[in-house]
């Protein structure tokens, strides 16, 4: 379990403690063929980001989260070690495509709801068994032209 | 130590355990993490220059497709059969290897990375009837957190945990687990698996074992080791004793000291002049250099060495090796480029009516000493107070803009350089690029 709960850190300078997600590593037996392509992971402040290993970024494409305060370029910051329940906001698999979803539990049945009112109430009947990729923990939206990132 | 109480002395090598856990088919994993769409199709993932098959699903190699089998032979096979094919992410799979280890620092604080998918944990404070329960929880886990399923193998030493690990990857109802500390697993397994599973046996000792009359592992395990001394070389010993749950092979927490580096290559197509061969070596020059200054190692003599293609039949063959030696030892890339360079001036011959066609180079060191260590030169010293702080100020260029931002001239801008490995079905780089994130629908 990570060293520090959240709430210390956010009492310190949260500029200190910039941690990229993840540290490279030195192999003892084989040399890694990865060694030669290793990157800095993308760097986010650690007090946002519990779970290193289990955190991932994924960039939203369009417009049915708009209820839920995700619009379409956005960044979704996403927990694989968050359990998803009733009202998560979800990354999951829908027909082989990747889609970012509210969760709707309604006594056994589960369900993926799109947020956006001009859109019906859900993106699919059913969900099936290990479908849901991970839990959006936050979302990043840029409020100036984003340049590179665009 | 004091003698193992009689209750310990039931367990296979006294309460020690090390796990061995390791990605399934990890390179496959990895790119099935971010495509739902790979979930249950046959997938396989191409060596450098997209060469051979290194990493298949299960559903590949039930399609008959052999560890290492060129691609140009399977190429038909893949098409008619809906094979996914890519290139290597070396990115994304050092990412995601970085993830699972943190994932298993979790579960034990003494973790040997030993190679890109496999590392040994220590569980020998673990209870033993806990063992397997910890190794399923941390499958479940690595799987939940990082997406890529993995087999874990525990044993008293090293090589039972190893075999353990081809048990559980290989017998499909023990659901990726297998304890070989449990004696009655360590009695059932050991007579009913092949010799030739046994880490460390190779071709030409299973011949020997062979005439010896040892079929299963157990046979092997209850060899007497002093004759085996003669037949298998200390090697062989070693691992009697560990089958027989004597740990011999401690666990590496810290990686050993490099003794030497290299930098080698295969061009993506044959390279024929000697601007692009210099522009090559100049580069795993610079290469060399940033991978002795990661560990604050140098060197005082390098090996260059280019040659055409084994597969070039009917070309004519060339193959060139040379040292060159440094005034005294360095880390410096400028420096580095100089020593390659050189080896290239003493070594290129002008083709005649058919000139060689190269198909790989290389540079490459031993003897590496701590530069801090090393002794300086009495005549023609190098100016380490400058070329120190340029050094790292290049290091801290690449490592902030990415990798070949700032490169010496003389090894080519990356972009430019035609010869450079090729990934030509490569997926994006998911997890470590801005620009290369993947996508949700919304």
């Amino acid at each position: 379990m990570p060293a520090h709960r959240i709430d210390e850190l956010l009492v310190g300078s949260p500029d200190a403690v910039r941690v990229p997600l993840i540290g490279q590593a030195l192999c003892a037996g084989f040399p890694s063929p990865a060694d030669d392509f290793l990157e800095g992971a993308l760097e986010l402040p650690r007090w946002l980001v519990p779970n290193p290993p289990a955190t991932f970024l994924w960039r939203i494409s369009g417009s049915s989260m708009e209820g839920a305060g995700i619009y379409d370029r956005d960044l979704a910051c996403v927990d694989r070690s968050l359990k998803s329940s009733h009202g998560s906001i979800v990354v999951a698999a829908v027909d082989g495509q990747m889609s970012c979803k509210r969760l709707v539990i309604d006594g056994n049945v589960a369900r993926l709801a799109f947020c956006n009112p001009a859109l019906p109430a859900f993106a699919v009947d059913e969900l099936g068994e290990g479908v849901i990729w991970g839990v959006v923990r936050f979302s990043i939206r840029w409020h100036v032209a984003r340049g590179q990132l665009s | 130590m004091s003698a193992p109480a009689p209750r310990q002395r039931d367990r296979i090598g006294g309460g020690r355990a090390v796990a061995l856990i390791d990605g399934n088919s990890f390179y496959c994993s990895c790119e099935r993490v971010f495509d739902p769409k790979l979930a249950l199709v046959p997938v396989i993932v191409l060596s450098n220059n997209d060469g051979c098959a290194i990493a298949r699903t299960a559903e590949a190699k039930a399609l008959g497709i052999r560890m290492g089998e060129p691609y140009f032979k399977i190429r038909d096979l893949c098409r008619r059969q809906g094979v996914r094919v890519f290139s290597s992410n070396y990115t994304l799979y050092g990412d995601m290897s970085g993830r699972t280890n943190a994932v298993y620092r979790q579960f034990s604080p003494q973790v040997e990375i030993y190679s890109i998918d496999e590392s040994f944990l220590n569980l020998s404070d673990v209870a033993p009837g806990l063992r397997e329960e910890l190794a399923r929880d941390l499958r479940a886990t690595v799987r939940a957190w990082t997406g890529i399923p993995t087999c874990v193998g525990i044993g008293p030493t090293k090589t039972l945990a190893k075999l353990a690990n081809h048990i559980a990857k290989t017998v499909h109802e023990l659901q990726g687990v297998c304890d070989l500390t449990d004696p009655v697993a360590y009695e059932h397994w050991l007579c009913r698996i092949d010799v030739a599973e046994v880490w460390g046996i190779g071709r030409a000792s299973l011949a020997k074992l062979e005439a010896m009359g040892v079929e299963s592992v157990a046979d092997l395990r209850d060899l007497d080791s002093r004759p085996v001394r003669k037949g298998l070389t200390v090697v062989g010993e070693r691992i009697i004793h560990e089958l027989r749950g004597l740990a011999c092979l401690p666990l590496e927490m810290v990686p050993a000291r490099r003794k030497g580096c290299a930098v080698t290559r295969s061009f993506s197509s044959r390279i024929t002049e000697r601007a692009v061969l210099e522009e090559a070596v100049a580069a795993h020059a610079t290469r060399l250099g940033e991978k002795l200054r990661r560990e604050g190692l140098a060197t005082n003599h390098v090996s260059i060495f280019y040659h055409t293609s084994e597969h070039d039949r009917d070309a004519p063959m060339r193959s060139v090796s040379t040292t060159i030696t440094l005034p005294e030892h360095t880390n410096d890339t400028l420096a580095l480029i100089k020593a390659a360079r050189l080896g290239v001036a003493k070594t290129w011959r002008e083709p005649g009516q058919r000139s060689w066609r190269y198909s790989k180079a290389g540079i490459i060191t031993n003897d590496l000493v701590p530069l801090s260590h090393s002794p300086r030169a009495l005549i023609d010293a190098m100016d380490r107070e400058r070329s120190g702080p340029l050094m790292a100020a290049m290091d801290a260029c690449n490592a902030r803009w990415g990798r070949g931002a700032v490169v010496p001239a003389r090894s080519g801008l990356v972009a430019k350089r035609r010869w450079n490995t090729k990934f030509e079905m490569r997926t994006p780089r998911y997890t470590t690029q801005v620009g290369e994130l993947p996508v949700a629908h919304a």
